[in-house]
């Protein structure tokens, strides 16, 4: 029994709830989600009738193709893109951000403060756009994946190094101590010793982290705008036209981009509730 | 002499020493060299503060990124004259208040709810935490068809029960408050995720304690949850106050801050102005955005940090 059971103590009134709970949550949650699956099923006359109802006809494989084949096969390219961007940017984003969180939490300089506060800046400051595009301009990065993959790094590594400099803490020193009379150099040090130890949390890392870069719509309709370049949040404008909108094609997509995270969250559920809820209880 | 000061030296607890030994020539030697901040180092400061410190000489500017002309404050001006700015930047705050305190509310109940004994309280959670993992995007085209005045099933619904519903996303009264509904529908499994987390780490023995001494469920959520889940109250807050100041996506999918420019926040005027050319007018956006962020996050998570839980 954990300590909220012991709130509500009374085991008579669980049931009433429970039921309340479930069908609330089923049409608050649900149905949304199943309204997805079936518009994706239908033709495209009856999914442009927007209602809750049963396909007449399964079109689903015929759906997949048309979705897939649509504007010169942009989801694939889209998929191609999006997951260059993810595992660039999130490999990226561990490797910097367990080394400066390493750095951070280990050494005791008069530059910790400021590093701290930079690092709570980068959580809390909206990126400025344009100033940016103007930067990636100069540096001839402007609507390159490498530009894009640089950006992702950058807006992402403060949440990383908070989570590794906690995680780091909980290392004990005697370790590190012991690999240097053993003639480790630093280098050595954190990436024989360290870095694998850092696994749980870098599971936590990447496992959110993929999720937030493959959801991110706002960074590539900035810093890499153009159609072949899309990433997948950008091809579900491919389907609604001011007109015409072809809510089938158009709900088979959003099904086929919910498919990365939904494995994500099938997997890795534990790892994500850790990297979300970290703060939650030391505040 | 002098060895005699450094043997009466009090040892250094083991915690504040440098772990290695000072090598020769007063140089201390550390494994933790500050190279290992420099990759780090060069692309936040290239991408992101420069770009920040940039934003505040450019929003005093006509830019064309080619070349910017200095006009003072012309731009800032501009935005608290022109009504569609305005509301932009009145919109914001709204969103952002109505939204994290929903999440604020909505969070902690559901939190309660889910830890404790009831059926499916494991289907229950994944299914209320599913949504933040869904793209943005993806949400808001579907709430766009489910909020639809005539055809939409939400609509359909409330006129099973006999109740007309609004044109959501049509009616100027109702589209920001329908995006905001939308937001909490897909951030409340978060708080509520936070909130959990929170409420397992309180100590059973209080609840036992509190219950021996005969509080009831009231009292016990009134003198116990709810003091103690304050740290996670106060992620939630400034989590979703930054998240909801920020927010874009969301009002870009499903209106585009119509109909006119009655749902618009800061971030679809930084966006809508970019589109337009109007570069340094964009940037103002964003510097005000930076300074109503900051303004009501950093007070904000200083006063809420500073009050000491007292039980």
């Amino acid at each position: 029994m954990s300590t909220a059971e012991l709130v509500n103590h009374k085991p008579g009134r669980s049931y009433l709830l429970s039921a309340v709970a479930i069908v609330s949550s089923v049409v608050v949650f649900v149905i949304p989600f199943a309204f997805i699956v079936l518009t994706a099923m239908k033709d495209r006359q009856q999914a442009a009738d927007l209602d809750f109802t049963w396909p007449h006809q399964f079109q689903f494989v015929q759906n997949f193709v048309e979705v897939v084949k649509a504007r010169d096969y942009m989801l694939v390219i889209a998929f191609i893109n999006s997951t260059i961007l993810t595992v660039a940017s999130v490999a990226g984003m561990v490797v910097l951000a367990a080394m400066a969180g390493f750095v951070l939490q280990r050494r005791r300089s008069k530059w910790n403060g400021f590093i701290n506060f930079l690092v709570l800046s980068g959580l809390i400051i909206p990126p400025a756009v344009v100033p940016t595009i103007w930067v990636l301009q100069k540096l001839g990065l402007f609507k390159t994946m490498p530009g894009l993959i640089l950006i992702e790094i950058a807006f992402g590594l403060s949440f990383c190094i908070l989570l590794f400099r906690a995680f780091v803490a909980t290392i004990p020193r005697e370790l590190d101590e012991a690999a240097i009379i053993d003639g480790a150099g630093p280098l050595r040090l954190f990436f024989r010793v360290i870095f694998p130890l850092l696994r749980s949390v870098i599971i936590t890392v990447v496992v959110v982290q993929s999720v937030n870069v493959f959801n991110d719509f706002v960074n590539p309709l900035y810093f890499l705008p153009g159609d072949q370049n899309a990433t997948v949040q950008l091809t579900l404008y491919n389907f609604s036209g001011q007109f015409s909108t072809q809510y089938n094609l158009l709900f088979m997509d959003i099904l086929l981009i919910t498919i990365p995270p939904l494995i994500m969250f099938l997997f890795f559920n534990r790892q994500i509730v850790a990297g979300m809820t970290s703060g939650a209880i030391k505040g | 002499m002098k060895s005699v000061t450094i043997t009466s030296i009090r040892p250094r607890s083991r915690s504040d020493a440098t772990p290695a030994a000072p090598a020769a020539g007063g140089k201390f030697y550390t494994p933790y060299s500050f190279w290992f901040y420099l990759p780090t180092a060069v692309i936040y400061s290239v991408l992101f503060l420069v770009p920040t410190f940039a934003s505040f000489y450019y929003s005093l500017t006509r830019w064309s990124l080619f070349e910017s002309k200095f006009i003072g404050l012309d731009n800032f001006v501009l935005f608290f004259q022109e009504p569609a700015l305005v509301k932009g930047f009145t919109n914001t705050l709204i969103f952002a208040v109505v939204t994290s305190g929903s999440k604020v509310v909505l969070g902690l109940l559901l939190a309660v709810l889910l830890t404790s004994r009831i059926v499916g309280r494991g289907y229950l959670r994944s299914v209320v935490f599913f949504p933040v993992l869904v793209s943005t995007i993806g949400v808001g085209l579907l709430f766009q068809v489910l909020m639809n005045p005539e055809q939409g099933l939400i609509n359909g619904a409330l006129g099973v029960i006999g109740i007309d519903g609004p044109g959501w996303l049509t009616d100027p009264k109702w589209a920001l408050m329908s995006i905001a509904l939308v937001d909490v529908w897909k951030g409340v499994g978060l708080a509520t995720l936070i909130y959990i987390a929170g409420i397992v780490s309180i100590p059973r023995e209080y609840m036992e304690a509190a219950r021996v001494d005969g509080a009831g469920s009231w009292e016990s959520f009134r003198r116990i949850v709810l003091p103690l889940s304050r740290p996670a109250t106060v992620t939630v807050v400034i989590l979703s106050l930054i998240g909801g100041l920020r927010s874009f996506e969301l009002i870009w999918a499903m209106t585009r801050g119509g109909p006119g420019f009655t749902s618009d926040v800061i971030s679809s005027v930084i966006y809508k102005q970019y589109q337009a050319g109007f570069y340094g007018l964009s940037t103002a956006g964003n510097v005000i955005l930076f300074l109503v962020v900051t303004a009501i996050v950093l007070p904000l998570s200083w006063f809420l940090n500073r009050k000491e839980v007292n039980l």
